[in-house]
C-alpha cells in the first residue's frame, strides 16, 4: 500500500472506531466534542510547526470563530450548523489573510510574541464590549442540521457525529496539502529558508498560505467548540486557549495529521479525570502526566507509532 | 420437646426479625443524596470565595449527616433522613471545561443535584445545560442578573440574591448617610462584575441624586495588583465618594496602596464586597470606608440560633469566622434540605426531583444570614435584604456604625422586571 492511502485507511478507520464509540458511550461525547474542534485548531498549528513557527495566539481565530457562529445565531437568528462552520472558517481565514502580511515576516520568538499579541487585543476589545456580554460572553442557541435541532440524545449525538466527520475531513485536507509541492516546502522551510528561495519558491507566500490555513482550522474549531458548549467568552482569545493548543500539539507530536486528534482526546481525558478524582490537586496530577510524556516520549505520543511505521 | 420445639421457632423468629431490622434500617439508609459542589479551588477566586465556600459545604454537611445542626433544621439527618455526599469539582478552567465537568457530574457521577458557581460566565453556561440534562441545580453565588432575567429555567435555582442588590443597597445607603454627595467617582476591574456593578450604582446615584457628577471612572483589568495611577487619577478627581466592587487581592491591593496616600480620607470609599477583606486587613481599612457583605452575612447577619452555630461550628474547625461565600454556600444547602423535606411532606420516602422542583418554587426558608425567599424568576431566584455599615475602630477594635439594613422589598425588583430598568425608577428613603 502506498503512504497516502495508508493515511486514508487510517483516518476511515479512526472515523469508524470514534463514531462506535461516541453512539456506546453517551457520556463521553460531549468531551470528546470538544477535543475534536479543539483538535482542529491543534492541526493547524501542527501545520506551522512543521515550518518551524509556533504560533501563541491560534486563540484569536479560535475566538473569532465562535463569536461568527455565535454572533450569527444570537444576532440574526442563523442556526444551520453548517453554514455557522462556514462563516466561523471564512471569518477566520479572512483575518488571517490580512494579518498575514504582517506575520509572514516574523520568525522564531518574533513571530510567537506578535501573534500573541495580536490575539490578547481581540481579548482586551472583547472584554471592552459590553453589549456583547464582556466577560461573561454569551449563550448560543441550539444549533441545527437541515431544520432538524442538534440538541437531546440524538442531536447531541449527531452533533458529535459531525465533529467527526469536521475532523476527519481537515485532517484528510492536509494530509493531501502535506504531500503537494507547497505542501512539502513546510520541512524545507523549517531547515534552510535560505535554499528554500535559492530554488525559486517563495518563503513568505509560502507562509502566508500556511498562516491562513492554520488559522481557518482554529475558526472552525472554535466555531464547532462555541456550538457544542452552548456558551462563548473572551477567555478563547487569552493566552492560556493558544497555549493549551501549543501544548497539545507538542504533548502529540507532529508526526501524522491524526496525532493532533489523538492529543487533544487524550489531553481532555486526563485533565477530566484528574478533574473527578483529585479536585484540589488536579495540576499536579496532570502536570505529572505530561511531565511523563515528555521523559519517555520526547516527539511526542505519535512516535509510540512511528516507530512501527517506519519498520513495516 | 413441645416446648423446646416453641423455643427453636421463637429463636428462630427473634433471628429473622434481628436480621431484617439491619436490613430495613440499611434500606432507608442506603440511598445517599449525592451533591456535585462546584467552587474555586485554585486560582483568584480561591482564597477569598471558592475555599471559604468549600469549607461551609464541609462543615454544614459533617454536621447535617451527624443530625447536629439546630433548627429548623435539628429534626432530621442528612437530607430528609437520607445521607448526603458530595463531589467537590474546582471551578477553575474556563466554561468549556466547566460544561464538561457539569455534564461528567450529571451523567458520569450520577449525582442527584448540583450545588455551585461563583463566576457568572460559568453561571450563563451552565444555566440552559442544566435544562438540557433535567438536573436540579442550585447557584449558590454568581450575581448576574442575565441568568433569569433574561431566560427562564425548570431545574435551575439560584438561593443568593443578584449583583443588583449591592449596588442600589451602596446608592440608598449613601443617600441616607452621606447626604451632601455630590461628586463620585469609580475603581472597578474591567470585566462583567466591575462593568455591570459600576453601572449599577451609577444608575440608581443619577436617580437619588438628580445633578450627580461623574468625576472619573477608573477601570484597571483583573488582578492589576498595582493600582498607582488610578490611584492618583482619584486623587485629583476630588470626588465625595469612590465606589469600588473590588475583591480578592486586588482588593487589598487597593486598601493597603490606597490608604497611605489618603484615598480613605480625601473621599468616602465604598467596597460594595468589601466584607472579604475585613478578616485579614481588618486594621487597615481606615475608619469612614462604608463596606457590604453582597447580602445579610457575617457582620451582617441577624443574631439567630442557626447564625450562632454556624459562626460557632465554622470557627471551631477552621480558626477564621465565616465569611459571605461561607453563609451563600451554606445557604443554599440549607435551601435544599428545605425544599426536599417539603417535597417529602412528613413522610421518609424520597421525593422524586419533580417533587422537589415543585416544593422549591417560591419556598421560604432561613438561612444562617436570615429569612431567604425564592421570588424572582418565577420562584427560582431568592430575593434577600443586604446591610452596609460605615467603619470605626474603637481601640484596636474593628467596629460597624450606621449599619443600615435595606428589606428585600427596597433592593430588588418585583418579578419580570429587569434590574436595569427597575433602578431607573427608584425611589430614595423617606
Amino acid at each position: 500500500m502506498n503512504p497516502r492511502d495508508r493515511t486514508l485507511v487510517t483516518l476511515v478507520a479512526a472515523l469508524v472506531v470514534l463514531l462506535a464509540v461516541g453512539a456506546l458511550l453517551p457520556p463521553w461525547q460531549f468531551l470528546a466534542t470538544v477535543a475534536l474542534a479543539k483538535g482542529c485548531a491543534v492541526l493547524g498549528l501542527m501545520l506551522l510547526l512543521r515550518t518551524g513557527l509556533v504560533s501563541f495566539g491560534q486563540g484569536l481565530y479560535f475566538c473569532l470563530g465562535a463569536y461568527s457562529a455565535g454572533g450569527l445565531g444570537q444576532f440574526l437568528g442563523v442556526t444551520d450548523a453548517l453554514v455557522l462552520l462556514a462563516a466561523g472558517c471564512l471569518v477566520a481565514a479572512v483575518v488571517a489573510v490580512v494579518l498575514g502580511f504582517l506575520l509572514a515576516n516574523y520568525r522564531n520568538i518574533f513571530f510567537a510574541m506578535l501573534s500573541l499579541a495580536l490575539s490578547m487585543i481581540l481579548y482586551g476589545l472583547l472584554v471592552k464590549s459590553q453589549a456583547l456580554g464582556s466577560t461573561d460572553g454569551f449563550n448560543v442557541a441550539p444549533p441545527t442540521l437541515a431544520g432538524w435541532a442538534l440538541s437531546g440524545h440524538d442531536g447531541r449525538f449527531f452533533l458529535y457525529a459531525l465533529a467527526c466527520v469536521v475532523a476527519f475531513a481537515g485532517a484528510l485536507t492536509l494530509d493531501r496539502y502535506f504531500k503537494t509541492p507547497l505542501g512539502r516546502l513546510a520541512a524545507a522551510i523549517r531547515d534552510n529558508e535560505l535554499r528554500v528561495e535559492y530554488m525559486g519558491a517563495s518563503v513568505r507566500q509560502a507562509i502566508h498560505v500556511k498562516y491562513v490555513i492554520a488559522c481557518a482550522l482554529a475558526g472552525l474549531g472554535g466555531a464547532l467548540t462555541g456550538l457544542t458548549v452552548g456558551h462563548i467568552d473572551p477567555e478563547m482569545a487569552y493566552w492560556t486557549t493558544s497555549g493549551e493548543f501549543v501544548f497539545v500539539a507538542i504533548l502529540a507530536g507532529t508526526g501524522s495529521v491524526a496525532a493532533p486528534f489523538l492529543g487533544s482526546v487524550l489531553f481532555e481525558i486526563v485533565r477530566s479525570v484528574a478533574y473527578q478524582h483529585s479536585p484540589n490537586t488536579w495540576q499536579l496530577a496532570l502536570g505529572t502526566a505530561m511531565l511523563l510524556v515528555i521523559m519517555f516520549l520526547p516527539r511526542g505520543l505519535w512516535s509510540i507509532f512511528a516507530t512501527r511505521g517506519k519498520v513495516a | 420437646m413441645k416446648s423446646s420445639l416453641w423455643q427453636c421457632t421463637w429463636l428462630t423468629a427473634i433471628a429473622a426479625a434481628l436480621a431484617w431490622i439491619p436490613s430495613t434500617a440499611a434500606a432507608e439508609d442506603a440511598k445517599p443524596f449525592r451533591v456535585g459542589i462546584v467552587t474555586f479551588l485554585s486560582g483568584a477566586a480561591a482564597g477569598p470565595f471558592g475555599v471559604p465556600a468549600r469549607n461551609a459545604a464541609e462543615v454544614v454537611v459533617e454536621a447535617l449527616n451527624a443530625g447536629t445542626v439546630v433548627a429548623p433544621y435539628g429534626n432530621t439527618k442528612g437530607i430528609g433522613g437520607a445521607p448526603l455526599e458530595i463531589v467537590f469539582v474546582d471551578e477553575a478552567g474556563g466554561t468549556t471545561k466547566q460544561v464538561t465537568e457539569y455534564r461528567n457530574l450529571v451523567q458520569q457521577k450520577n449525582v442527584d443535584a448540583v450545588i455551585g458557581y461563583i463566576s457568572s460566565g460559568d453561571c450563563l453556561a451552565i444555566a440552559p445545560v442544566a435544562d438540557e440534562l433535567k438536573k436540579l441545580t442550585v447557584f449558590f453565588d454568581c450575581g448576574t442578573p442575565r441568568i433569569f432575567e433574561d431566560a427562564s429555567y425548570k431545574y435551575l435555582f439560584r438561593t443568593g440574591a443578584t449583583a443588583t442588590i449591592d449596588n442600589v443597597a451602596a446608592a440608598l445607603y449613601l443617600n441616607e448617610h452621606k447626604k451632601n454627595t455630590r461628586k463620585i467617582a469609580g475603581i472597578n476591574q474591567n470585566y462583567a462584575w466591575g462593568q455591570d456593578s459600576w453601572n449599577d450604582f451609577v444608575a440608581a446615584m443619577k436617580v437619588l441624586v438628580p445633578n450627580v457628577q461623574i468625576a472619573t471612572s477608573q477601570m484597571p483589568k483583573l488582578l492589576a495588583g498595582q493600582y498607582g495611577a488610578e490611584i492618583s487619577a482619584l486623587l485629583s478627581a476630588d470626588a465625595d465618594v469612590v465606589h469600588s466592587s473590588f475583591w480578592g487581592g486586588d482588593l487589598d491591593a487597593l486598601i493597603l496602596q490606597g490608604a497611605p496616600r489618603g484615598l480613605f480620607k480625601k473621599s468616602t470609599v465604598v467596597l460594595t464586597a468589601g466584607e472579604t477583606a475585613v478578616q485579614k486587613l481588618g486594621d487597615q481599612i481606615p475608619d469612614g470606608t462604608i463596606i457590604g457583605a453582597r447580602g445579610p452575612f457575617d457582620m451582617f447577619a441577624p443574631d439567630t440560633e442557626l447564625n450562632r452555630w454556624f459562626r460557632k461550628v465554622y470557627t471551631d474547625r477552621y480558626n477564621v469566622p465565616p465569611s459571605y461565600p461561607s453563609y451563600k454556600m451554606a445557604q443554599a444547602i440549607f435551601g435544599l434540605k428545605a425544599a426536599y423535606e417539603k417535597a417529602q411532606a412528613g413522610g421518609k420516602a424520597a421525593p422524586s426531583q419533580e417533587q422537589i422542583i415543585v416544593a422549591f418554587e417560591h419556598l421560604t426558608f432561613e438561612g444562617p444570614g436570615g429569612k431567604v425567599t425564592m421570588g424572582l424568576g418565577k420562584g427560582h431566584q431568592a430575593v434577600q435584604g443586604t446591610a452596609y455599615g460605615t467603619v470605626k475602630h474603637v481601640g484596636d477594635k474593628f467596629t460597624l456604625t450606621n449599619v443600615t439594613t435595606y428589606t428585600a422589598e427596597r433592593v430588588t425588583p418585583p418579578d419580570g422586571v429587569k434590574s436595569e430598568d427597575w433602578i431607573k425608577g427608584l425611589k430614595a428613603a423617606k
